[in-house]
This record gives C-alpha cells, sequence and structure tokens, in this order.
C-alpha cells in the first residue's frame, strides 16, 4: 500500500522527476532544450501526432479484421462506411488497413534511409574537419560536386538496374541524402577542434579515433539531431517519389506512394483512394518538419526567431 | 574572374564526364537487352539487330565510340523506337520541358521571394506567419500529391482548366503551379531567412540610429545580402524542378522530356537514357556555373574560397 501511495505522489508532478534524472546525467544543455522544446506548442503538438501516427501504422493492422492483401471483388471500390472506414480500393481491398501497412513502409524507410545517410554523413563529415588543411578541402569540394548532381536520376537508374528491391532503395536514398549532414558535422568539428578540450585531449595522447568519437561527435549531437530529424521527411519524399513512378515498392505491397499512385489513377471516380494516403503522408511531412524546426530552436537557441 | 570562370567550366566538363562514365556502366549492368521482346526472335536476326546498334563488340569499345559520338553531338538511335534518333525525340520534347520549367521557376520566384521579403519585413505579425504557414503546407505537398489534388479539384469538380495534354496555353497552368508551388515555398522560406539575418546585423542598428528611412534599409543595404540563399538554391531548384518534371509530366500526359526519361529507363532505351542524363546533367551544371558566377559578383569574399 504504501508504495502504491508513493509512487502516486511521485506519478503526480512526474515532469521534474524526468528533469532531475536527466540532470544526474550531466547534460543542462539536454534538459534546457526539453524545457524550450516544451514551451513549443507547434512542436509538442506535431510531436503528439506524429506519435499517434506512428502507433495507428504499427499496430493498427493487429487491431483491424481485414487482412492489407485480401480482396473482396465483391464489395470493390466502395466509399467511407460503417465496415471500411477509409473506403475499399478497386480490388476491394480494404483501405485504412493499407494506409497502415503503408505507413509502416514509409516511416521505416524514413528511418532506415537516415540512419544510412547519417552513418556516412557523421563520420565523413568528422574526418574531413579533423585532419583539416588540403584533405578537408578535397574532401568538401567532392561533397560539393555530388550536391550539384542530378541524384534522382542515379537513384532512378539503380532502381531499374539492381532491380526494384526495398533494401536497396533504402541505401540508395541514403547515399544521396548525407551530404548537408557531413557539413553540419564538419563545419561543427572545425571550430571545436581549436579548444581547449581537444587540445587537453591531445596533450594526454588520445588518438585520434577517440578524440573524434569521444569529443568531437558528441559536442556536434546537436545540429546533428536537427538535421537528421529534417532527413527524415526528405527520406520519405524522395521514396514515395519513386514509388509514385513505379520504381519503388512494388504491389502489392504498399507504401503511401504506392497507394497516391493508385489513389491518383482513379481519382475521377473514387477520390477517396487519394485523399487518405495523401492527407497522412502530408500530415507526418508536416509534423516531421515543425518537430524539425523547433529542436533547432530548442538546441540551438541563437538560432532561434528573436 | 575570367580565371574562376574557367576553372569552374572544366570542372562542369569533368563532372559531365563522370556522369557519363557512371550512367554508361549503370546502364550495362541492367539486366535483360533493349532488344528481348515478348515474341522469340531468330538468334540470326537478334544477332544482326545487336550488330546495327554496335551491341556486338566490346563494353569499352562501345563506351569510346558512344562517348567519341556524343561529343560530336550524336547520341544514337533510339533502342526502342525503330528509325528514330535521341536526338530527334530531344528536338521534338525540349522545347515543351524549357516552357514547363521556366515558367514554374519564374512562378516559383514571383511567388516566394516577395513573400519572403514581406515576412521578413513584418516579422512576428501575420503578414509572416500567414505566407510562412502556407509555405509550411506547400513543402509537405509534394508535386505528385499537389498534381492530382489540383486536377481534382480545377480540372474535374470546378471544370476550369484541362487536366491532361499539351496543346493550347491553359494547358501550362496546373502542371506549372504543380511545379512552381513547392519551389515558391523553399523560396520563401530562404528569403526571409536570408533577410531576417541581414536586419538583424549591428550596421542595420547603425543606420536606424542615424536615421536611414526603412525602405532604403531594406531594399538598399539588405536586399543583395539578403537574396543569397534564394540565388544559392537555384541550383538545386532546377535540379528538382527536372527531377519534378518526371511526375508532372506523368500525371498530366505532357510530351515533355522527363516522361521521356521515365519511359526510356523502364524500357531500357540504352541511348535515349544516356542522351537524357547528359542533357539534364549539363543543364544543372550549367545553372550551378551561373549561381556561382552570380554569387561571386555579389559577395567577392567568395572568390577566394
Amino acid at each position: 500500500m504504501t508504495d502504491h501511495s508513493e509512487t502516486a505522489v511521485l506519478g503526480k508532478d512526474s515532469a521534474p522527476v524526468i528533469a532531475e534524472e536527466e540532470l544526474v546525467e550531466g547534460s543542462s544543455l539536454w534538459k534546457d532544450a526539453w524545457a524550450r522544446l516544451r514551451k513549443n506548442k507547434v512542436a509538442v503538438g506535431s510531436l503528439v501526432v506524429f506519435v499517434l501516427i506512428c502507433l495507428f501504422c504499427v499496430l493498427g493492422p493487429f487491431l483491424s479484421p481485414y487482412d492489407s492483401n485480401a480482396q473482396d471483388l465483391f464489395s470493390g471500390a466502395e466509399g467511407p462506411s460503417a465496415d471500411h472506414w477509409f473506403g475499399t480500393d478497386t480490388l476491394g481491398r480494404d483501405l485504412m488497413v493499407r494506409v497502415m501497412v503503408g505507413g509502416r513502409i514509409s516511416l521505416m524507410v524514413g528511418l532506415v534511409a537516415t540512419v544510412v545517410a547519417l552513418a556516412i554523413g557523421v563520420i565523413y563529415g568528422a574526418t574531413a574537419g579533423y585532419i583539416g588543411g588540403k584533405v578537408d578541402a578535397s574532401m568538401m569540394r567532392f561533397v560539393d560536386l555530388l550536391y550539384a548532381l542530378p541524384f534522382t536520376i542515379f537513384v532512378i537508374l539503380l532502381m531499374v538496374a539492381f532491380g526494384r528491391s526495398m533494401w536497396l532503395m533504402f541505401v540508395a536514398i541514403g547515399c544521396v541524402e548525407w551530404l548537408s549532414m557531413a557539413r553540419i558535422v564538419r563545419s561543427g568539428v572545425l571550430s571545436l577542434k581549436k579548444q581547449e578540450f581537444v587540445e587537453a585531449a591531445v596533450s594526454l595522447g588520445y588518438s585520434h579515433s577517440r578524440i573524434i568519437l569521444r569529443h568531437l561527435i558528441p559536442n556536434v549531437l546537436g545540429p546533428v539531431i536537427v538535421i537528421a530529424t529534417l532527413t527524415v521527411p526528405a527520406v520519405m519524399l524522395l521514396e514515395a517519389f519513386l514509388s509514385f513512378l513505379g520504381l519503388g515498392v512494388q504491389p502489392p505491397n504498399a507504401s503511401w506512394g504506392v497507394l497516391i499512385n493508385e489513389g491518383q489513377a482513379n481519382m475521377e471516380i473514387y477520390p477517396w483512394l487519394l485523399l487518405f494516403p495523401a492527407a497522412f503522408f502530408a500530415v507526418t511531412l508536416f509534423c516531421l518538419n515543425f518537430i524539425g524546426d523547433g529542436l533547432r530552436d530548442a538546441l540551438d537557441p541563437k538560432s532561434a526567431k528573436d | 574572374m575570367l580565371k574562376f570562370i574557367a576553372l569552374r567550366l572544366l570542372q562542369g566538363m569533368l563532372v559531365l564526364l563522370g556522369i557519363y562514365a557512371v550512367t554508361f556502366v549503370l546502364v550495362a549492368a541492367t539486366p535483360g537487352s533493349p532488344f528481348s521482346s515478348e515474341r522469340a526472335i531468330a538468334p540470326e536476326i537478334l544477332a544482326q539487330i545487336e550488330a546495327f546498334y554496335g551491341y556486338d563488340k566490346p563494353l569499352g569499345e562501345r563506351f569510346i565510340t558512344s562517348l567519341g559520338n556524343v561529343l560530336q553531338g550524336e547520341f544514337g538511335p533510339s533502342a526502342v523506337y525503330a528509325n528514330r534518333t535521341v536526338t530527334q525525340i530531344i528536338a521534338e520534347s525540349f522545347p515543351v520541358s524549357i516552357k514547363l520549367g521556366s515558367i514554374s521557376l519564374l512562378l516559383a520566384l514571383v511567388l516566394g521571394v516577395p513573400a519572403g521579403i514581406l515576412a521578413a519585413v513584418k516579422r512576428n505579425t501575420w503578414l509572416d506567419y500567414l505566407p510562412m504557414s502556407v509555405s509550411m503546407a506547400g513543402i509537405c505537398l509534394p508535386t505528385f500529391v499537389m498534381g492530382p489534388l489540383l486536377a481534382l479539384v480545377f480540372g474535374l469538380i470546378l471544370k476550369m482548366l484541362p487536366v491532361a495534354g499539351w496543346y493550347g496555353p491553359e494547358y501550362v497552368v496546373l502542371p506549372a503551379t504543380t511545379l512552381g508551388l513547392y519551389y515558391a515555398a523553399y523560396f520563401a522560406r530562404l528569403t526571409r531567412g536570408g533577410m531576417l539575418e541581414m536586419l538583424n546585423q549591428d550596421w542595420v542598428r547603425t543606420a536606424r540610429a542615424k536615421g536611414v528611412p526603412e525602405h532604403t534599409i531594406i531594399w538598399k543595404h539588405c536586399l543583395k545580402g539578403g537574396l543569397i540563399p534564394a540565388i544559392t538554391f537555384l541550383g538545386p531548384a532546377l535540379a528538382g524542378i527536372i527531377s519534378g518534371s518526371f511526375v508532372v509530366e506523368t500525371i498530366f500526359q505532357i510530351p515533355g522530356l522527363g516522361q521521356w526519361f521515365v519511359r526510356a529507363a523502364l524500357n531500357r532505351d540504352d541511348f535515349l537514357v544516356l542522351g537524357l542524363t547528359v542533357l539534364f546533367a549539363a543543364m544543372i551544371v550549367i545553372m550551378n556555373l551561373l549561381v556561382d558566377i552570380v554569387q561571386v559578383a555579389l559577395n567577392p569574399r567568395l572568390k577566394y574560397d
């Protein structure tokens, strides 16, 4: 009983408890950032909506009575109803389940491709910034060159050349989106490496990799998190673009891009087939962009408006 | 300045050469052949077809010949559409894409840049919030969502504009709006950011303290620097409009380069893919060169980077 009442008391104001736990870890930057982020109503609202969409997509298919690929040709292309909240597509498949399953793939692309981009960008940028000099100049020149290239064309050719496998697409997109990440990490490392704590680490005889991994990268984590959050919608956009052209996720698998493509093919007669997936896709991108902006303001107060 | 331009030109050539090589390898690595079809073809005939297109030669030799041809402006025959050369196809569809692309880009600039300036000058009023939330919505509605939605509303429900084809001026409206709005949103946000950075400078405060009128500060002192982010974005915007045209030309059934590219990639029309890739890349390289020059002209400090 006593245990219960104690947790109840603690539970009442759980927010300060979380804050204190973070304080114990000694990173007051993160605590400050979290406090600032919580004040940003748009960002918090976006975060809530985004989490709800994720839950909807991940858990939804388990709760729905329909299978995403089960066809019911007798109830094909019906509008939203009590049985099928989002209606059914031309093959009689329940659209709500398809939006959920498609969302899983779209969100997974966002996650996996961003991780790929993150890994390449952070390592490349940190190395360039840390070595500096001519190596840095030529490494960043290379990034500039890649920036100027028509990448979508290459992703399209890659997809045609190596089959339309989903994992290949994840990697191909990740390989395209690492450039801004590398730039940001590099400029952060460049300004940090002249500071005293790095000098101290050097004089203690630490290895280069230890200095990069333990001392420099943690200090550029803030901007990296921001750019990663903003990379997720960019990546999802590219996936949907490819799927829309028929080069990404292949039917009967669905992603939001596939569903939008199927929807626009029949939009005159069955507009809901376009509207539901398009709405989910747009709202998700909206939320991710606002979360990214909010994180930027929270982690770098100087850049905040006024 | 001349040396700078010459250097960048040389670099651009090298980039194009690299792109050509990579595309060639990718196209060659694609399984299947452009000449395979549903019907079985007698092996002798297939061999003749391959010999006609030069596919019987080893890969390295093919690369050298095709590169030599491209350098002379000859992109070769279409491997799928008999009796048509890549140059013919480009000559027919390039003007269409140029028209669509330039109207879109113009629309993006005309809508985006003034909106961004206004938002920065009137910051934190509804004249800032309104355009900025509209532009956020624009960024989150990519071309392949915006296109069908516009077609649905203005074409099918209101019946004001045609939704497909490419005949008169009214056929340009929906596709150009679809392509342009997305980049208008980007230009608005970049211009706002750039102008705000300028307006927050110490020398602006000094100018205000000295009694320089606000419009002089905005138009004479801040505009030049404030537009740099938007100008830098012109290169990526052109690249984006090209790849956006793949989608928009497919949605609105426009006979431009974008639709040809998607079809060529799917049909394994090797020469057409190569020719179009080089053309797209050349346009982007030239645009980036122009952007670099304008940037250096606006901000001479960049020259020594």
